[in-house]
């Protein structure tokens, strides 16, 4: 049952929706399904390559590259994978586990996502058509540095114990 | 499709062939390994698009619009974190409304708030992510993405 919590949830407001004003209700499906169908056509890569890396990269390899000795190596190629990406911030999710998995920092991981949620390259270049140079370099500046501390930072309020239970869920997640 | 999928896909296509020239039976096993990885997203992905979904229907553009549009000052700039940490929206929807509301009135940094949050803050993105990585990590990861358009907005207002 817990499982399905979100489920439910999102039904019962679809329903609710639907009562209020039923043009809604098909409005929310309709959008629910043709974000679905963009996201569909965007992830085949970005499987094909998690399932690439965890068959090709030894789990020494991205401890080297990635893991906790790692440091400026680590940082920088967390940033180049965040910004290369393409697709929503959910299909990084996967990707990070497989890190995770081969024994990549939690912190280098943490940098990753946040730079795929905010700083990838076809964003940047969109936003600068949009919002302009000057706030497109003013912003991701800051970004980057908040999101660096920030990652370090969140990192440290871990226990040892929830550090584990991260990773073993990694492992889990791709056995 | 967009250049950065085409892109994705491009260098998906290149290695998978470079793997199956150096070793079929490991890029079979690669293939049956990312296929098993997408089927695990699948269940956690089909309730998120449908919050997704109930999210760009109630809170449409025009609605943040007329919430940011004549506002300025502090509150405009909490007004923009808030809607953008509950609010969903493409980068290529996010950015011309920036445009919009700057036509309309708001500042930058009101603009900066919104964007930085809508890309970042993922409060729709909630169960799938604390089914991968735990609700302290969770939480802990938004709360940073917060804290960093909170900062983004006040070094705009101080620049721009």
């Amino acid at each position: 049952m817990k499982k399905n919590r979100t489920l439910i949830i999102a039904l019962a407001l679809i329903g609710i929706l639907s009562i209020y004003d039923l043009s809604l209700g098909l409005q929310s499906i309709t959008s629910a399904t043709s974000q679905f169908i963009t996201m569909l056509k965007i992830v085949p890569p970005i499987f094909l390559l998690i399932g690439l890396l965890d068959v090709w990269v030894p789990r020494e390899t991205m401890i080297k590259i990635m893991g906790e000795k790692s440091g400026i190596v680590g940082i920088l190629i967390a940033f180049v994978f965040g910004t290369l990406a393409a697709g929503p911030l959910v299909g990084a999710f996967p990707l990070a586990m497989v890190m995770l998995k081969k024994g990549a920092r939690y912190a280098n991981v943490l940098f990753f996502l946040m730079i795929w949620a905010s700083a990838k390259l076809p964003i940047l270049f969109y936003q600068v058509t949009t919002l302009g140079l000057k706030f497109t370099v003013v912003s991701n500046i800051t970004l980057i540095i908040v999101y660096l501390i920030g990652s370090f930072a969140v990192e440290k309020l871990f226990t040892k114990d929830e550090m584990i239970e991260i990773y073993d869920r990694a492992k889990e997640y791709s056995k | 499709m967009d250049i950065s999928s085409l892109i994705m896909y491009v260098l998906a296509i290149i290695l998978l062939i470079i793997s199956f020239i150096k070793d079929r039976s490991k890029t079979k096993k690669a293939i049956k390994k990312g296929w098993m990885a997408f089927k695990k997203i699948v269940p956690v992905l089909v309730p998120l698009f449908l919050i997704v979904g109930i999210v760009l229907t109630v809170v449409t553009p025009d609605m943040i619009g007329s919430l940011l549009g004549e506002q300025s000052g502090f509150i405009g700039v909490l007004i923009g974190l808030v809607t953008g940490s509950i609010a969903f929206m493409p980068p290529f929807v996010t950015y011309p409304l920036g445009v919009e509301l700057l036509d309309k009135g708001a500042g930058y940094p009101q603009v900066a708030a919104l964007v930085t949050t809508l890309m970042a803050v993922g409060l729709v993105y909630w169960s799938a992510e604390t089914k991968f990585f735990g609700t302290k990590s969770t939480i802990l990861r938004n709360g940073l993405a917060f804290i960093a358009s909170i900062t983004v907005a006040l070094v705009i207002w101080g620049v721009m």
